[in-house]
């Protein structure tokens, strides 16, 4: 297979793994995610040194003087601001049968969302926070929110909000199953997929930093941590699986359901080798 | 009285540009031709100019003189737009006596984007957020004084690609 | 049923600085939607800022002003305490306004 893009970047074991080598490689190597975890970070703090680590979740504010002074502007008084004040009014409010969102969640849901996605052992599976949302209305007798936009993202920009600063704190449990997971998620971050023929790593490891066309890529490290998003692109909010769901799009895959399985073992994935970097959400992208 | 911004016009000067500008307000309601001379004379949204296509048309509609350029308009505009749908664009000036500002984006299908009237005691500097169609000049027109003063930018700004 | 304008108005000395953002979709009316209808334009026009009965800042806007759009302008005078009005018209003649105090 010939790779349709070769990017040669720092010679450092994740470069090395992305290089068209596809599943075999990834399964070959790296089976402990603790050291996944702080190869990757070193990975993109070599490539840029200039950055502290912190620094990384503003994606491609962090890679590009230009966007910094952009996104400067606009966290002056932040698009997502309306998204925020609704995401609390919705939490706040109570359901029909006089329950509310905090009764499903530890701490009462607040200052939580850097704990999110877990490994659930007793259902044998990830959940993610829109997951959680969504069972817990079910729970209640609501009905379920769309997963990409609008009040779903609403509802966890204010929940990313009562826990900015504090660090991503992913667990993988003492389970087969949830390493299972996890290998899973990062087997699908650096599959290459679809007509362009295009893993995540190919863009946001290989690449960051660079264009792709005319946008810089943000680096895949705290690459989550900003979410939900307020897009330029999308003129609104959108949440991790929107993304997801558009990428696939945009790299001329298949896009998938915005809970499924894939999906929540990439965020899973990509949520822990970000372990210890500020939640910064909501955020502003291009 | 008009005021400028802290101290820069030798008081004298500014009394007279402040004469000049209440002498041609009170002229605001004789027509010269359709449109006002003045922006800051007329209350009315000028929906004129913002139907205007080309730069020129929208600034005659608006103001009914032409723009030189000034090193004393200070336009703020990036390089290449992250999004031609929220381009972050302000301008400042040191210059004295300033009734209006307003953005134009060439390129696009109305080349008149905003219009602010600065009345005395108003800082002239402001920050707003565009919508561009397409690489393009970014022009501020900064009247002060009776007269159009102004400064130019090009900012890219491209389809995007598969986002960041 | 919350404002559609957030204002952040602070007072420094002598100087009043004020930010505007305001919800509302400033439909250019050059945009489809998802069946390729015209989207019809739907803007605000025009916004006024007003401070102790006089306008301070008034803004005419046409469609190139982005969807939720944001202003930031400064005025001498205003001091914490004080009132800041700020409303909005637009094309179809819909309006909101509100009243914040300045820091």
């Amino acid at each position: 297979m010939r790779p349709a893009i070769q990017f040669l970047s720092a010679a450092l074991g994740l470069a090395a793994l992305t290089l068209g080598l596809g599943d075999r490689a990834v399964a070959a190597g790296g089976s402990d995610p603790a050291a996944d975890a702080e190869a990757f970070q070193k990975y993109f703090t070599g490539k840029f040194p200039g950055l502290k680590l912190e620094d990384f979740v503003n994606g491609p504010y962090s890679m590009n003087e230009d966007m910094h002074r952009q996104w400067v502007e606009k966290e002056e008084f932040p698009p997502y601001d309306f998204s925020l004040d609704q995401g609390k009014e919705m939490f706040s409010t109570p359901f029909k049968n006089g329950k509310g969102y905090a009764d499903c969640f530890p701490n009462k849901g607040i200052g939580i969302r850097q704990d999110y996605p877990y490994f659930d052992q007793k259902e044998g599976k990830v959940i993610t926070l829109e997951l959680a949302l969504n069972r817990c209305r079910e729970a209640n007798g609501e009905a379920p929110l769309s997963y990409v936009k609008d009040d779903m993202a609403a509802l966890t920009a204010y929940m990313a909000f009562t826990s900015r600063g504090k660090p991503f704190d992913i667990k993988i449990p003492d389970d087969p199953r949830a390493f299972e997971a996890y290998q899973d998620g990062k087997r699908y971050f650096y599959t290459r997929r679809g007509q362009l023929n295009f893993s995540c790593a190919s863009c946001h490891v290989q690449n960051p930093g660079e264009r792709i066309r005319a946008e810089i890529l943000a680096p895949a490290l705290g690459i989550l941590n900003a979410m939900p998003i307020y897009r330029s692109e999308w003129g609104g909010m959108g949440t991790i699986s929107r993304r997801f769901v558009t990428c696939n799009i945009q790299t001329r895959g298949v896009p998938l359901d915005p809970q499924s399985d894939e999906y929540r073992d990439l965020e899973y994935y990509l949520s822990y080798v970000s372990n210890g970097l500020p939640i910064s959400g909501p955020g502003a992208r291009p | 009285m008009t005021m400028t911004d802290d101290g820069v016009a030798p008081t004298r000067r500014l009394v007279l540009q402040g004469a000049v500008t209440v002498a041609l307000v009170g002229l605001g309601n004789v027509a010269f031709s359709q449109v006002p001379a003045l922006a800051a004379a007329n209350d009315k949204y000028p929906e004129d100019a913002f139907n205007q296509k080309s730069e020129a048309d929208a600034v005659k509609a608006l103001y009914g003189r032409t723009h030189e350029p000034s090193d004393q308009v200070k336009l703020d505009a990036p390089e290449i737009a992250e999004n031609g749908a929220v381009v972050p664009i302000a301008v400042t000036t040191t210059l004295a006596g300033v009734t209006s500002i307003s953005f134009l984006v060439a390129e696009n299908p109305n080349a008149l984007a905003a219009s602010y009237r600065i009345p005395p005691g108003t800082m002239p500097s402001v920050a707003n957020r565009l919508k561009m169609a397409k690489t393009s000049n970014v022009i501020a027109i900064v009247e002060a004084g009776g007269k159009l003063y102004s400064a130019t930018k090009e900012v890219k700004v491209t389809v995007g690609g598969c986002g960041g | 049923m919350a404002s559609t304008i957030r204002v952040r108005a602070t007072s420094k000395d002598d100087t009043t600085e004020v930010q505007a953002l305001i919800q509302h979709p400033m439909d250019s009316g050059f945009v489809k939607d998802a069946k390729g209808q015209i989207i019809p334009p739907h803007f605000i026009q025009q916004v006024t800022f007003e401070h102790d009965g006089k306008n301070v800042f008034v803004a005419d806007w046409g469609t190139a002003v982005s969807k939720d759009p944001y202003v930031k302008f400064s005025f001498k005078g205003g001091k914490k305490g004080d009132d800041l009005k700020i409303s909005w018209v637009d094309n179809k003649g819909a309006s909101d306004t509100t009243t914040a105090k300045i820091q």
